[in-house]
């Protein structure tokens, strides 16, 4: 355990340091979390222009929902995302072998590969919208509630992470999955939306099939304090098993890998 | 040009055996496209309970489907391709051939649009099953120009992306600048919510901007939102913006080109 968490900071420092390179992306990056943060309230400010609320939501709190969203996707693009991609060009180029060797866990060493910390400014700017959403409505949330949705996000991020092992094991099948990704980010986009905005088949797909409802939905309702707690449950118990069944999946799936080069 | 001409059908082929051949990336890229069928759930949900603006639930329903049926045929990715074979160097494989690069990868993307016809259709067909014919224009000069008018959005979009990618021959990546390009799309374009909807000055500046042209003008347009004359003058519109963008592009491409130094190959 020890030498795991030893090894993510070597990871993690490395990933620092490269990025530490391009200092003038942190200014790029910056500048593109306020136009995206403008962007994504700008449909916001639309649909409220018209009504007060929308499927049970005021403004207030559908801005805690959009801050979530903001944040979750920092952390996507930040953490989960560029490690995912790199393996999906190990498998492509056959270089996974050298991973394979090393060791240590693969799925560990291919998940920590590589960090991108200047999205750390999004995470940022979606924890300002959240609390520009709280100061409008005049209140504060309190210490059940907050690591009550704290809690929420730690499954959130174990979901993310889960689905996209499982987008990347698919790589191992039919290798060509950056559109893929492409489409799971496509997907996710309807997370800054609260979950009950969708009826049928949506809410369905948006709930069960791939839980955008769990990563910001939820735990902006339990900052909001409006979350039944058999929901928390829930919540807790699906992403365990999300967790489980994405680390049976990957092992399936190296198991079934042959080198491309060899 | 004549060169061109006669490649042509060649080129069409190709692009065509290609977009068959990855018929399972294609797919999953055209899935993709699916935010007007979420902003159409999110704004059924707002209308539930009486018209916004002038827009019942079906009226949202007939816009964002014709909306994605526009999106659908008016994909371009030149943009990433042009990014990457320049800082890859392949481009100079391309260059050595007698077409223009630029005709070789439109007509890459010409060749796939039957195969996105064959996607679009069916969401057009339901939703003039759905909806009935009410949301559709009579009008048979409006219904004879809507191909017209979509073509005209995608050579907009095709265009606009390659000066894009054409950023490339002086900075190291030309994509972010893109998302940029395609966040104010988004917006300006009607494709997250309709451009009535906005605040009037956003309304005003669209009338300025290629965006409009991309897509609300070919949706409002076949929804039955334009009168003949108010389509014939944005027609106009469209095409000077189809020149102007053709004058960028190739202008870009000409300068670029000149400093361009392929590495490896």
């Amino acid at each position: 355990m020890v030498r795991y968490l030893r090894l993510l900071a070597v990871q993690f420092r490395a990933s620092l340091q490269t990025s530490m390179q391009y200092r003038i992306d942190f200014l790029v990056q910056g500048a593109m979390s306020f136009f995206w943060m403008a962007w994504a309230v700008v449909p916001l400010l639309v649909v409220y222009g018209t009504r007060d609320r929308v499927a049970g939501w005021d403004f207030d709190q559908a801005l805690v929902v959009m801050g979530w969203f903001l944040a979750m996707k920092g952390v996507l693009e930040g953490a989960v995302n560029p490690s995912l991609a790199s393996v999906v060009e190990h498998i492509r180029k056959g270089t996974l072998d050298l991973v394979l060797l090393k060791p240590a866990d693969a799925q560990f060493l291919v998940s920590t590969a590589k960090f991108a910390p200047w999205h750390v400014v999004d995470v940022a700017a979606g924890a300002g919208v959240i609390a520009w959403a709280f100061s409008r409505m005049g209140t504060a949330p309190g210490l059940a509630r907050v690591s009550s949705a704290l809690l929420l996000t730690l499954c959130a991020v174990a979901v993310l992470y889960s689905l996209w092992i499982l987008v990347v094991s698919a790589a191992f099948f039919v290798v060509k999955v950056d559109n893929l990704s492409f489409l799971f980010l496509s997907i996710f986009d309807a997370a800054r939306w609260p979950v009950s905005v969708f009826t049928g088949f949506w809410r369905f797909l948006f709930t069960v099939v791939v839980p955008l409802a769990l990563m910001t939905t939820f735990p902006a309702e339990a900052l909001l304090g409006r979350i039944r707690p058999l929901a928390v449950v829930a919540a807790v118990a699906g992403s365990l098993a999300f967790v489980a069944s994405a680390r049976v999946v990957w092992l399936r799936a190296i198991a079934r890998y042959t080198s491309a080069s060899s | 040009m004549r060169r061109t001409l006669r490649a042509a059908p060649t080129l069409l082929r190709v692009g065509f055996s290609e977009a068959v051949a990855y018929r399972v990336e294609f797919l999953v890229w055209l899935l993709s496209t699916n935010m007007p069928l979420v902003m159409l759930a999110l704004w059924s949900a707002v209308a539930r309970d009486g018209p916004v603006g002038r827009f019942t639930q079906a009226d949202f329903a007939a816009y964002y489907l014709a909306a994605l049926v526009v999106r659908l045929m008016t994909g371009a990715w030149v943009v990433w391709e042009l990014n990457f074979e320049i800082r890859q160097g392949t481009l100079a494989f391309r260059m050595l051939r007698p077409v223009h690069p630029l005709v070789a990868y439109a007509a890459e993307n010409v060749a796939a649009m039957p195969v996105r016809l064959a996607v679009s259709l069916p969401v057009a067909l339901l939703a003039l099953w759905i909806l009935g014919g009410k949301h559709v224009t009579h009008d048979p000069l409006l219904l004879a120009l809507f191909p017209v008018t979509v073509f005209s959005a995608w050579l907009i979009t095709y265009l606009a992306m390659a000066a894009v990618g054409c950023l490339a021959f002086w900075f190291e990546s030309a994509t972010s600048l893109f998302d940029v390009w395609l966040g104010l799309f988004g917006i300006f374009s009607g494709y997250l919510v309709p451009l009535e909807l906005y605040p009037r000055w956003v309304n005003d500046v669209s009338w300025f901007l290629p965006f409009r042209y991309m897509l609300a003008f070919p949706v409002e347009l076949v929804t039955g939102g334009l009168t003949r004359s108010q389509a014939l003058a944005q027609l106009g519109a469209q095409q000077a913006f189809v020149l102007l963008l053709l004058g960028v592009a190739a202008g870009m491409w000409r300068l670029g080109t000149r400093r361009f130094a392929a590495f490896g190959g």
